[in-house]
């Protein structure tokens, strides 16, 4: 398949001239690190005309906990209860991706029972993900009762994470071999009642956010992410998809049980705040559907975890890997390089907010003015946490 | 602007009348789900103390404490888990890796206290409100942090075994031994439960290092024996094991003797680099059994100069008369005894004490005497006939056989007795061609032989009748055998909760007749060497010594072990035994330089 994007050479990366500030003419302004949301744990440096932003510059530093050198220093089994923390909203892709680059480098093969498991969870993690982030849009521009009802709908959500895997934020249940688990007793029934539910609110959602005039005034337009920007800011996921490309790596490079669930890449032509959401909210849908998928197909018995040696002195073979999954934001990898002993040598995360908290929005922020800012951030959909490792 | 989207956002009334998503009493009217990784709980009757859990801890969470209940428990460290919950992250690896299952988590969540101290505590110990919750995190069913299942020892298949004295257990290759070695959780109760207190988890270790002189330096600290106990330990350590508490314990008795099997004989001096310096003293030994020549090993270690006192023609004792060698091969007991020997111990062959030199002839010449002339008189069945020419004793047969000798079983053979003794006679019996019936008085799960051995037997063909008591022996019409009157027996509760006796049912009587009958129900010990006097200040009872600390008898100079003198009555014993008394004998003869805590040349405790 190709992708080209047609790259633009009119995409100027000039850096454009410092306003000069000594002029009287601009005030500074920083929002964040103190800034009690998502968007808040980096700050943004602006640089304002009257209300309209000529500059923006981004930080981060505030929340760098050294996850990835933690991890050379405990045991491979000591490190999957490590990695769920790295990006809050969104644990079970490090647990997965962690695990499945454990086991390519040792070669270990997970049974199918896990294989359909972990694809379960880790839609439930993208379902529970998109309805926090439907709140925090629709908060981000003001309105504050579909973020009561999504962060709410989102425990009952958490409440199958609680029942499948013993927590319901840091799950710890994608372990390298397997799973921890299989599901427990009336599971499958009590996850159909949710989704149904979660089908319901989504429609809820649909008249009153979408089909919404103040949403729409401020959505549309902002932030446009022409295709020709997506290669050369390495832009992925939702943000790249709502701009036409049909990229999504479950489809692409299917992993897990995706090559075996019906689904599309959804792709839109709406690139601005409205169009991704729009587009987030049909993937929360999918990812219902796509967790029907598994409840039908998941192998109810049989084994969920590899024959595993001892962990207490498990010694992994020396090599090195990249491994990806696409989490709700795009492409989520794990580089990892081992040396054959109990440790491993060096582990690099790599999620999408990377680019989009930071070279993205440091672009799309210009022009737009100060009560947008938030909104615009959130659109792209980025997680402070998973820049700083 | 259309006007649908004006009006649409009122549709958020219609949810005012929805049932609110909140409880009012969370934690009362929402308890953790019946899987939730809440407070800890342990079964601490369960708990064996391994401190697996301690060790997979990333936090550090886990202190292991002991606990004064469980102290002096076998096959118990009498430590337990004691949680720090200012660490935890209950992530429940503790959980997962319990050898016991005995970890477990509650679904209990909220939890306050003013004491900051409480959230310090031991799991089952200290009182803890969740301690009985019926909820919460277990390790699922078939999921496992290491594998629960041995690795299988290849094995020569019965129709082949029988047909020869070849080793049966044919031994682990490399990969299977690294394996079995990855198994080990490291925990030590089995270092405590072995009677030499074998350094077990290092010297696994150091397979898993591929580091197989270091592995044979740490055997011989403990047991100058391993090739030999590599194959028939009684390895009471695997019955203690954690790992097999849910799978199967680590094979420790195979991973020895591969570590042994690795190292070539003429290395062993570079290895083991034992350099001895003459200390002038000078001590006896009488019996070239493992006792004999375990205290000979250690006491030349020492720099005393060794004379060991062996009746027979060649030393070994019961491992070279009485096991046979498709369990032990001669090759493998010479390996760790000419290694003694080459120490510059003589032994003095066809020497019997009480018949060639005068047991107080010894104590004249000597410093110190050390005793280890093991269990070499049959026991008798105390039934009438027994002395019949057709009635021969396990010990007897094992002995020829292990001579070259014919031991002349003839074709039927029946062995009484349930013991290892006897299984050695009915394979020994099936490999000279006869048909072998062992008859036992109690069930076969009652015989105190080793499972694996009456397996064995059964396997290659031996038929065993259990709940058979002999009564009498009577001449068959042919000479050249014999015939046994023995009958069924019932298994009775003891009314005092002891083990149910066998009581022999009149009418249930059967006669058969057999070539040969072996008898193999025990042996006892032949001390009429030592005078009557002697035998009155040793304080034997019941053919047995009970010495005192560090061996020692009732006669300052005299120390004994091995069979004589233990209960156990197996190699391993033996070997601690001449091990303990070597020390005891350093005591009594250089006082001024004894510790409790000796060291060898290297500086290594020994
Ligand atoms: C058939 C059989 C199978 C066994 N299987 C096992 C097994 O699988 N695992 C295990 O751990 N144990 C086994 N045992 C037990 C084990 O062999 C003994 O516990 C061990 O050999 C005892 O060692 P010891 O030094 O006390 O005595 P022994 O090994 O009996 O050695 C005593 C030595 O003293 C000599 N001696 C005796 N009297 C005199 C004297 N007056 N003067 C000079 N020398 C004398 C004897 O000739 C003999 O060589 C088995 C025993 C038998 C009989
Ligand atoms: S739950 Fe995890 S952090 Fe807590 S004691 Fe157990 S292993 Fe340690
Ligand atoms: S792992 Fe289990 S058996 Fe071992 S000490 Fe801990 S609680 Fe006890």
């Amino acid at each position: 398949m190709t992708l080209s994007t047609g790259h633009s050479a009119a995409l100027d990366f000039a850096q454009p001239e410092p306003p000069d500030l000594s002029s009287g003419k601009y005030v500074k302004l920083w929002q964040g690190p103190q800034h009690p949301g998502i968007t808040g744990n980096m700050s943004l440096e602006l640089v304002l005309d009257g209300d309209t932003i000529v500059s923006c510059k981004t930080h981060v530093g505030y929340l760098h906990r050294g996850f990835e050198k933690l991890m050379e220093r405990r045991t491979f089994i000591q490190n999957f209860t490590v990695v769920c923390r790295i990006a809050v909203p969104e644990p079970t892709f490090n647990e997965y991706l962690y695990s499945h680059a454990v086991e390519e480098i040792s070669g270990i093969e997970v049974p199918e029972r896990a294989i359909w498991l972990r694809t379960m969870n880790l839609e439930m993690m993208r379902l529970a993900s998109f309805l926090m982030w439907i709140g925090g849009q629709s908060g981000a521009f003001g309105q504050y009762t579909v973020p009561n009802w999504t962060l709410a709908y989102r425990d009952y959500v958490l409440d199958l994470f609680e029942e499948m895997t013993g927590a319901r934020i840091y799950h710890m249940y994608i372990v390298p071999g397997g799973v921890r688990a299989g599901l427990p007793d009336g599971f499958e029934e009590r996850a159909r009642k949710i989704m149904k539910g979660a089908e319901k609110l989504l429609d809820q959602i649909e008249r009153v956010m979408f089909n919404n005039v103040v949403f729409k005034a401020r959505s549309k337009g902002l932030g446009i992410i022409t295709p020709d920007m997506v290669d050369p800011y390495g832009i992925v996921g939702p943000n790249a998809r709502a701009c036409g490309l049909a990229r999504d790596i479950r489809k692409d490079e299917p992993y897990l049980a995706y090559d075996r669930l019906d689904f599309e890449t959804i792709s839109g032509n709406e690139p601005d705040a409205y169009g991704r959401a729009y587009l987030r909210l049909q993937e929360t849908r999918q990812s219902i559907n796509l967790i029907r998928q598994c409840l039908d197909h998941a192998p109810t018995d049989g084994p969920f975890q590899a024959d595993m040696p001892n962990v207490l002195h498990w010694k992994v073979p020396a090599g090195e890997t990249y491994v990806k999954a696409e989490c709700t934001r795009g492409e989520y990898g794990y580089y990892m390089v081992t040396d054959g002993s109990e440790f491993v040598r060096r582990v690099h995360v790599r999620g999408p907010s990377y680019t989009h908290a930071i070279a993205v929005m440091e672009r799309l922020a210009v022009g737009t003015n100060i009560a947008d800012i938030a909104g615009l951030m959130v659109s792209l959909h980025t997680y402070p946490p998973e820049i700083e490792r | 602007m259309n006007l649908r989207d004006l009006l649409s956002p009122f549709f958020v009334w219609q949810r005012a009348f929805e049932k609110p998503y909140t409880s009012i009493r969370p934690t009362i009217d929402r308890p953790g789900a019946p899987a939730y990784r809440g407070f800890h709980i342990n079964v601490s009757e369960e708990c064996v103390g391994c401190g697996s859990c301690h060790s997979i801890c990333q936090n550090h969470a886990i202190d292991m404490v002991p606990v004064a209940e469980f102290e002096g428990r076998t096959g118990d460290s009498g430590l337990r888990p004691r949680f720090d919950y200012g660490r935890c992250c209950w992530c429940g690896l503790c959980v997962d890796i319990c050898t016991a299952a005995s970890l477990r988590m509650s679904n209990e969540y909220a939890w306050i206290s003013e004491d900051p101290d409480e959230f310090h505590f031991t799991a089952g110990i200290d009182d803890k409100p969740w301690q009985n919750n019926e909820h919460g995190y277990r390790r699922a069913e078939g999921y496992h942090l290491y594998p629960p299942k041995r690795i299988e020892m290849e094995m020569l298949s019965p129709d082949v075994s029988v047909q020869s004295f070849e080793e049966v257990a044919r031994g682990y290759s490399e990969a299977q031994a690294k394996l079995e070695a990855d198994r080990c959780v490291e925990c030590g109760i089995c270092v405590a439960t072995c009677p030499a207190h074998m350094d077990v988890p290092d010297y696994i270790h150091s397979i898993r290092d591929g580091d197989y002189e270091k592995g044979l330096q740490l055997m011989y600290r403990t047991n100058p024996f391993p090739a030999t106990c590599g194959r028939i330990c009684t390895r009471r350590c695997e019955s203690v094991c954690p790992v097999g508490i849910l799978g199967e314990p680590v094979a420790i008795r195979w991973l020895k003797r591969f570590i042994v099997d690795q190292v070539d004989a003429q290395d062993y001096q570079r290895i083991l680099n034992d350099q001895i310096i003459e200390s002038g003293h000078r001590v006896a030994i009488i019996g070239a059994g493992p006792g004999g020549l375990s205290a000979a090993y250690y006491l030349r270690k020492k720099g005393h100069a060794v004379t060991v006192f062996e009746a027979g023609e060649t030393a070994g004792g019961m491992l070279r008369y009485g096991v046979p060698s498709y369990r032990l091969p001669d090759a493998d007991l010479d390996k760790d005894i000419a290694y003694i020997v080459s120490l510059g111990v003589d032994i003095r062959y066809n020497t019997r004490i009480g018949k060639d030199i005068e047991f107080e002839q010894l104590l004249q010449d000597y410093d110190a005497v050390f005793l280890s002339t093991g269990l070499s008189v049959p026991s008798n069945m105390r039934i009438q006939g027994e002395d019949h020419a057709r009635v021969l004793s396990g010990l007897q047969v094992l002995a020829d056989v292990a001579s070259g000798r014919d031991p002349g079983i003839g074709r039927q053979v029946a062995v009484i007795g349930g013991g290892n003794v006897a299984m050695d006679a009915a394979r020994v019996s099936r490999r000279l061609g006869a048909d072998v019936t062992i008859l036992y008085r109690r069930r076969i799960a009652d015989m105190p032989a080793d499972a694996e051995e009456i397996h064995e037997s059964q396997e290659e063909g031996c038929n065993i009748v259990p709940q058979a008591i002999p009564v009498e022996i009577t001449t068959a019409d042919n000479p050249q055998q014999v015939s046994i009157k023995w009958g069924e027996a019932e298994m009775v509760q003891d009314p005092k909760g002891g083990r149910p006796r066998p009581v022999l049912q009149e009418d249930r009587m059967h006669t058969d007749t057999y070539d040969c009958i072996i008898s193999a129900i025990g042996q006892g010990s032949d001390l009429d060497f030592l005078s009557k006097e002697n035998q009155q200040q040793l304080a034997i009872e019941w053919g047995k010594f009970t010495p005192g600390e560090y061996q020692q008898s009732a006669l300052q100079k005299v120390f004994v072990g091995g069979d004589v003198a233990n209960r156990t009555a197996d190699a391993i014993s033996a070997i601690e035994d001449g091990h303990h008394a070597a020390r005891g004998i350093e005591r009594l003869l250089n006082p001024d330089e004894f510790t409790t805590t000796q060291t060898d040349n290297t500086g290594e405790l020994t």
